[in-house]
């Protein structure tokens, strides 16, 4: 009885999370005209690919902005922050665990603290609807959170190994380079899944200091759908465009994800 | 000693860049909150424009002033927005953890079902439940697959409101809920024989309270009366904010139910304890950390929501207002720069207030060992 009751219960919260999913699927696959609020739930016989041509033409500017501004954000944040981290967790000096707790400060900001300086910064170095100003964005304010993840995992490698290497008579960046990296694997797997998912999905920022043609898929998302004579087709096949790459990160790499969720649960 | 001078200079870059756009763009954006940046029109999108300082009118134009009135909405839409979505991400995320910890069968593939919400934009889980939402479709017609009469509840397209109070009350419910959790610090105290602590924080209390029904009653922030509530289309945002974050809350949970020792349960279960009591004396208390976390976690969050108001009902839907929306169309709709920074000011403290405790408990933790 209880096992009944369980599973019932279970299979209850699995429709909860899945409906949308199938609404989703099914309303991007409807002829615009024959979208109406009755057969809402109907799946459509012939399914209608064109929709998803449609959405795909219209957003594909957006998605390789996305791709651009995600992929180049995440690679020069995992360096910054593993070099960061190298030199926090094996090379400290006075103060600089105070320094570390200052630049972990900048994880906990709103960002609306800091929007109306950094528009008004961007504007004035003319990095303001520039997709490069973004990625620099991204990479600063995402100091805080791989520092921290890259200064926890090196602290966990032994001190007897860069003290083996030094008397070996190798120097900053020979022991960074032969002794800790090819120990990061892990580290960055971690940081480049947190990176890549925060920057893919974020909104704020890109929609405050970006002009339509180096807007994320994101921005362009909210504002198709918001537009209110548009047919309900083309907002569905856009929210599986915008989602496809960060649900793939999760549904291959499912681990890694929740490792890099519970380490930077707090980023702003 | 060249390799710490490299050392320091390889970290150099990030600390002028995190000491200028956070620290530095945060007394920035106090300085424009303090200044009438966007009053005059012609000067609001100069290059360089000439700021006046005004001291805090801004902020007293957001609490009492007769224009921002939509801001005066959106706070207390936070306040209500905050408690249901914490509050169904805590209970939904609880429920679904005990349930997958018991269910040997399909418990990878719940957990996967449960948890992949959380790898979506806010803006992706809003254009979808703003679709699920609308009035006469998607969740309203759901009952009827079923053979059932469809719902009627307009979702976002409600204006109603509940728990409708009086603005110039404020100051008094605040000073009454703040009282209220310093009884309970004193009775926690009190409890753990801390005789100082539970007299500061009954003081704190008695104090407060005094205040509340003798002066705190008469304060007028408004020469008229002025109601908000909880405004109902917010229940289709918390629905979403729920759908998304439920399974964080469920992953949290499941990490500290595994952290229990078997031999604790078995042992409670050979003393003759039944199910609800292992529950009440075993399983929770130590879930409670991890609940404050959570909370945490989620308060943050729901602070600054932006994304997921924007995508499900826009920025021009005062229903569904909340203090980063409101920000957002004074400083980047309307060039009131300085109202803006304001809110941003607000939002940070607000953010502080809930952070920096936490933030200080765990260090001090970490201290002790």
């Amino acid at each position: 009885m209880g096992r009944v009751l369980l599973y019932a219960f279970l299979l209850l919260m699995a429709g909860f999370f899945l409906l949308p999913v199938y609404l989703v699927v099914l309303t991007a696959l409807k002829e615009p005209a024959k979208i109406t609020l009755e057969t809402v739930w109907q799946w459509p016989h012939p399914p209608y690919w064109e929709s998803f041509r449609t959405a795909w033409e219209a957003f594909r500017p957006k998605f390789q902005n996305s791709v651009v501004l995600a992929v180049s954000a995440t690679l020069l944040s995992a360096l910054v922050g593993s070099l960061n981290g190298y030199v926090l967790a094996k090379w400290p000096f006075r103060g600089s665990g105070l320094l570390f707790a200052l630049i972990l400060f900048g994880m906990f900001i709103p960002y609306q603290s800091i929007l109306i300086p950094l528009f008004q910064f961007m504007k004035s170095i003319g990095l303001y609807g520039n997709l490069f100003g973004l990625v620099l964005v991204h990479v600063i304010y995402g100091i805080p959170i791989v520092t921290l993840i890259f200064r926890n995992y090196y602290s966990e490698i032994p001190d007897e190994l860069v003290e083996a290497a030094r008397i070996d008579g190798a120097g900053f960046f020979g022991i960074f380079r032969h002794v800790i990296l090819p120990l990061s694997v892990p580290a960055f797997v971690v940081v480049a899944i947190w990176q890549f998912t925060q920057i893919w999905n974020e909104f704020l920022f890109a929609v405050t200091l970006t002009r339509p043609e180096s807007q994320p898929i994101t921005v362009a998302l909210a504002q198709l759908a918001g537009g209110e004579a548009v047919k309900w087709n083309l907002p569905m096949a856009g929210a599986i465009l915008a989602a496809l790459p960060t649900l793939l990160v999760y549904i291959l790499l499912g681990r890694y994800f929740l490792r890099g969720l519970l380490a930077g649960s707090v980023k702003g | 000693m060249r390799d710490r001078i490299l050392a320091f200079s390889v970290l150099l870059p990030s600390l002028l860049a995190v000491g200028v756009f956070v620290y530095g763009f945060i007394g920035q954006n106090l300085w424009v909150s303090l200044t009438d940046w966007g009053k005059d029109p012609a000067q609001a999108l100069a290059l360089r424009p000439e700021l006046r300082f005004v001291g805090l009118e801004n902020y007293r134009e957001l609490f009492t002033g007769f224009v921002d009135v939509r801001f005066r909405q959106s706070v207390v839409n936070l306040i209500f927005f905050t408690l249901f979505f914490m509050a169904g991400s805590l209970g939904l995320g609880l429920l679904l953890a005990l349930a997958v910890d018991r269910a040997p069968k399909g418990e990878g593939f719940f957990r996967t079902v449960f948890l992949f919400p959380m790898s979506l934009s806010f803006v992706v889980t809003g254009t979808i439940w703003r679709w699920m939402l609308q009035p006469q479709g998607g969740v309203n017609v759901l009952p009827t697959l079923f053979g059932l009469p469809p719902l009627s509840f307009p979702w976002l397209a409600t204006r109603e409101q509940v728990l409708v109070f009086d603005w110039n009350h404020l100051p008094f419910y605040t000073a009454l809920a703040v009282g209220l959790v310093l009884l309970y610090v004193a009775y926690a105290a009190h409890r753990e024989g801390e005789r100082r602590r539970f007299l500061w924080a009954l003081l704190s209390a008695g104090v407060l309270f005094l205040w509340a029904f003798t002066l705190g009653r008469g304060l007028k922030l408004l020469p008229y009366p002025e109601t908000h509530g909880f405004s109902l289309a917010l229940v289709g945002v918390i629905l979403a904010a729920v759908w998304q974050m439920s399974g964080y809350t469920m992953a949290l949970y499941l990490a500290g139910l595994r952290g229990i020792p078997v031999e604790v349960l078995e042992a409670a279960r050979v003393d003759g304890a039944s199910e609800w009591q292992l529950f009440r004396r075993i399983i929770f208390p130590m879930l409670a950390p991890i609940t404050l976390s959570a909370m945490i976690v989620l308060g943050h969050i729901a602070l600054k929501i932006f994304d997921l108001v924007f995508a499900m009902a826009g920025l021009d839907y005062a229903p569904t207002d909340v203090p980063a929306i409101y920000m957002y169309l004074l400083a980047f709709r309307g060039n009131q720069f300085a109202k803006g920074a304001a809110i941003g000011i607000l939002l940070l403290l607000l953010v502080a207030v809930v952070v920096v405790p936490y933030l200080a408990s765990q260090l001090r933790k970490e201290v002790r060992r």
